[in-house]
């Protein structure tokens, strides 16, 4: 494969397998980089890239400005709580008036399903989705996959749990996709209130028992309780949730097994995941962190190209 | 009407990379304080044969690594972006004379942007170039080689086809193709 097929990275449900590959084969060359003196190659030095972020992040932020910069390219960051969308600008200007000033790609996080979509389609620049509302986030899904594969060699017919918040997460749905992409077996677990209704057509096995869930898996992707999207009351408290749900050493060690453990970031630590199990040597937390950059550097460059 | 002349034969190259390696331990002794880097693609398989013969004729192992330049080349607006292969340099280049070896040298670029890469692994005292075949005459930069295996005269339409064993070819040839 020589290039992406799209000039947008929207979602991993259009992304091809070989795509996916492709991405982790470069990716696999931008982590080297970054283990040298000088992190930094001149590859994107002719592009300026905005972020646009109409939702918090922390980390997903942080990663894909390291990622640009590390690429060489120029940066702008934009953040709606500073600027005119509170006086009422439409999402296709604010993105016009960016352009406008000669950006070449936009990295979009929003808090509404389908705004990158929509945005892709009116503008010829690419635009990479950062996380839309509860539907996608195909660079987390990505550098959870590849963290799996440097791990554990290949992903094919390897159990993965996903546990936690489903029916509020991005990352899940773009979990399961790339996943499933590339061969393994992927269970839900969480309380049957957090785990959406139809969820089971996407060919996933469900689960609402954390034991049996951990027994069968190799890698336990742990997703944060989204506090700031539980609308209704969906488990009594989180001192409950964290005594049902909550994933400690004392647990692990009944299993009596060892299972790699995820979490895409920011823990509530003491409720879905305890330091003990965080901290740990199973833990891959961090290197999903230091993947990520090496992911989002493959991302761009190989976007990049469609922007000549 | 295209005409196909060999360069080299398995013989002839044999001899002119043991030549290369003799000029090389003349002006860099036991190796002690000198690297090679080998470029990607087909610069890695001279850099193994140039190796393994200072290798035997020094009885040691001498420091080397590969480089793949697509990350540094100036080309990246105007063309397909080529696939980007492994770099594995395991050491720091700070302070240590560097040679760069690759088959063909022809416009420079690769060559230029090959001594970017290298300075992102430190500071070299000092970089050379060693090539098979000098294309002459064809330079867009003004870059030359320290050491070469042989040196032609082409036109911009001229091809060198490289084939080597280590490419899965029966025998090592190395010809220029005029069109």
């Amino acid at each position: 494969m020589e290039q992406l097929l799209s000039k947008d990275l929207l979602g991993i449900k259009n992304l091809k397998l070989d795509e996916i590959n492709f991405i982790f084969d470069t990716a696999d060359k931008f982590k080297e980089v970054l283990q040298r003196p000088i992190k930094k190659v001149p590859s994107l030095r002719h592009m300026t890239i905005a972020n646009v972020f109409f939702e918090n992040s922390t980390r997903t932020k942080l990663s894909f400005e390291l990622a640009q910069k590390r690429l060489s390219a120029d940066v702008i960051n934009f953040s709606s709580s500073m600027s005119s969308v509170k006086k009422g600008e439409s999402l296709l200007d604010t993105i016009n008036n960016i352009l406008v000033m000669k950006v070449d790609m936009i990295v979009m996080r929003h808090p509404d399903p389908g705004a990158p979509h929509f945005v892709a389609k009116n503008i010829n620049k690419s635009v990479i989705n950062a996380g839309d509302g509860t539907h996608e986030h195909p660079t987390q899904a990505l550098l959870d996959c590849y963290t799996i594969k440097e791990k554990l060699g290949e992903i094919k017919n390897k159990k993965i749990a996903i546990i936690g918040d489903i029916s509020h997460s991005r990352v899940a749905i773009s979990n399961i996709y790339a996943l499933q992409k590339l061969g393994a077996k992927v269970m839900l677990c969480g309380p049957s209130t957090l785990i959406p209704k139809h969820i089971s057509s996407l060919n996933v096995h469900i689960e609402n028992d954390i034991k049996n869930a951990l027994k069968w898996c190799d890698v336990a992707n742990v997703l944060r309780i989204q506090l700031e999207r539980q609308g209704n009351n969906n488990f009594p408290s989180l001192r409950e949730y964290g005594l049902y749900y909550g994933i400690n050493k004392k647990l692990l060690e009944k299993i009596k097994k060892d299972i790699i453990i995820m979490h895409p970031g920011p823990i509530n630590r003491g409720v879905e995941i305890s330091s003990d199990v965080a901290d740990s040597k199973n833990s891959l937390v961090l290197d999903q962190v230091e993947n990520g950059v090496a992911i989002r550097m493959a991302v761009m460059y190989l976007l990049s190209q469609k922007n000549i | 009407m295209t005409n196909k002349s060999r360069l080299f034969n398995r013989e002839r190259l044999e001899i002119t990379i043991d030549r290369l390696c003799h000029q090389l331990i003349e002006n860099h002794k036991n190796f002690n304080n000198s690297v090679l880097i080998g470029l990607q693609p087909r610069g890695i398989f001279f850099l193994d044969r140039i190796k393994r013969k200072i290798n035997s004729l020094l009885e040691k192992e001498i420091e080397s690594g590969i480089l793949d330049t697509t990350f540094y080349r100036d080309d990246f607006r105007s063309n397909e972006i080529p696939q980007a292969k492994e770099t594995l340099i395991p050491f720091l280049v700070d302070d240590k004379n560097v040679v760069i070896i690759d088959d063909v040298l022809f416009t420079g670029r690769t060559v230029r942007s090959a001594m970017d890469g290298i300075m992102n692994f430190g500071r070299p005292k000092k970089i050379e170039l060693l090539v098979l075949v000098d294309r002459k005459y064809s330079r867009d930069i003004p870059i030359e080689p320290t050491y070469c295996g042989i040196k032609i005269n082409t036109i911009t339409s001229d091809r060198i086809e490289v084939n080597l064993a280590e490419q899965g070819f029966e025998k090592d040839n190395i010809w220029v193709i005029n069109r």
